[in-house]
């Protein structure tokens, strides 16, 4: 069983789609890489961390992107995020079955300044006039850098999101909470609490990611193929919008006052609640079941 | 940073000329990434190797000449982005590289 977690971005792709399914766009042979980095004498990669392209998934097709995270942790830069509206933009014409995303990022990449601001502002409009068109967009999130700034968000722009309990998933990673509130308010280096408070498990668990799986490629192909046979038509009336703005002020009145994520399992009624982390995927999804916020 | 250039002559060429290219590695702190394309070189092989660490030129031509000792490609480009990986692991991509390149593209 083929690791999600540990394999590049590259691997992880090619291991989701259809075997020889993928045609990549733009790939590194093209050289579209980073002019920022250059003029700041710092390495670029030949894609700029992220591979775009069109394949197909249960023999359906789709386009995908893959971040990878090894190169500056993921972060969307000028090319990077162009790459990624790119493909979002190109799904309105050609229609595909669904977009995936297979996100791995640390949000902008701040070496790029406002044209990464910029990025990232492209790729969430995309985002939602994709979902618009009908077109779902879902996201997986296992990578080892996890899925922050920028790209958190954007990811929560899209129809479902995918985690693996090593994926996390936020705004502000651990350490940009540590530097700005202090390491009483949230100490970074705390593994367990690092993933316990942003990983796939306690994502799930407030309904943001819709599945989790277990960390292999193939478990996350399942689930992607899962999502594409039960996709339908998001709901973006305004009614819509108002009862999901009601549900989160529920949650926030619910679970406002918790000091740690097991203090919010222990409300939500499960047993056990700080065994949780130790639990394989199948047994702790039987131990959660109805009792997700 | 810092560009070098490497060629190579009298390599044996590689089966079908027309393979796609392939990539192995990350540009991340103490790894690089190799792309391998066929390139008609006249028979030559090329090295382009943009590395972060400066001033380590010898080291990288006695770990090219070791991988060209070992593979003696032709007609091929080989391009490298580095962030001051060791030789150990420069080898090591390298001969990735050329695996991939033969099995016919992406590791």
């Amino acid at each position: 069983m083929s690791s999600y977690y540990e394999a590049s971005a590259r691997e992880r792709l090619l291991g989701l789609l259809d075997e020889g399914s993928f045609q990549e766009i733009l790939p590194p042979s093209a050289r579209i890489s980073s002019p920022h980095l250059r003029q700041l004498d710092t390495p670029a990669a030949f894609d700029d961390g992220i591979i775009v392209g069109k394949g197909l998934l249960d023999g359906k097709p789709v386009l995908a992107a893959a971040q990878e995270g090894g190169f500056m942790g993921g972060a969307v830069g000028e090319v990077h995020g162009a790459k990624l509206t790119g493909l979002l933009e190109r799904a309105l014409d050609e229609k595909p079955a669904a977009v995936l995303l297979l996100v791995e990022s640390g949000g902008v990449r701040l070496h790029e300044a406002n044209a990464g601001l910029i990025a990232v502002s492209e790729i969430m409009r995309a985002i939602l006039a994709v979902r618009a068109a009908g077109i779902p967009v879902f996201v997986l999130d296992g990578g080892q850098f996890g899925c922050f700034g920028g790209m958190g968000i954007a990811s929560r722009l899209c129809d479902a999101v995918v985690m693996s309990e090593e994926g996390r998933l936020g705004l502000s990673g651990p350490e940009v909470i540590e530097t700005t509130m202090g390491v009483e308010e949230f100490d970074s280096r705390d593994r367990a609490l690092v993933w316990r408070t942003l990983g796939g498990k306690h994502r799930y668990l407030l309904g943001e990611a819709a599945g989790i799986v277990p960390d292999a490629i193939a478990a996350f192909r399942d689930a992607a193929i899962g999502l594409l046979r039960q996709a339908q038509a998001p709901d973006l009336s305004l009614a819509a919008m108002q009862a999901e703005h009601r549900r989160l002020a529920n949650r926030l009145e619910r679970f406002g006052q918790c000091r740690d994520a097991i203090d919010i399992w222990r409300s939500l009624g499960i047993e056990e609640p700080a065994g949780l982390p130790l639990l394989e995927i199948p047994e702790f999804v039987a131990r959660t079941q109805d009792r997700r916020a | 940073m810092e560009t070098l250039v490497f060629d190579y002559r009298d390599g044996k060429p590689v089966p079908a000329s027309n393979r796609p290219p392939a990539l192995v590695g990350v540009v991340g702190s103490g790894n690089l990434e190799v792309l391998v394309e066929a390139h008609d070189l006249s028979g030559a092989a090329r090295v382009e190797v943009v590395t972060a660490a400066t001033g380590f030129r010898p080291i990288w031509q006695a770990v090219l000449d070791d991988f060209f000792n070992r593979h003696a490609p032709s007609n091929i480009l080989i391009s490298i982005n580095d962030v001051g990986a060791t030789p150990a692991v420069v080898s090591l991509r390298l001969d990735q590289a050329m695996e991939a390149f033969k099995a016919g593209g992406a590791a």
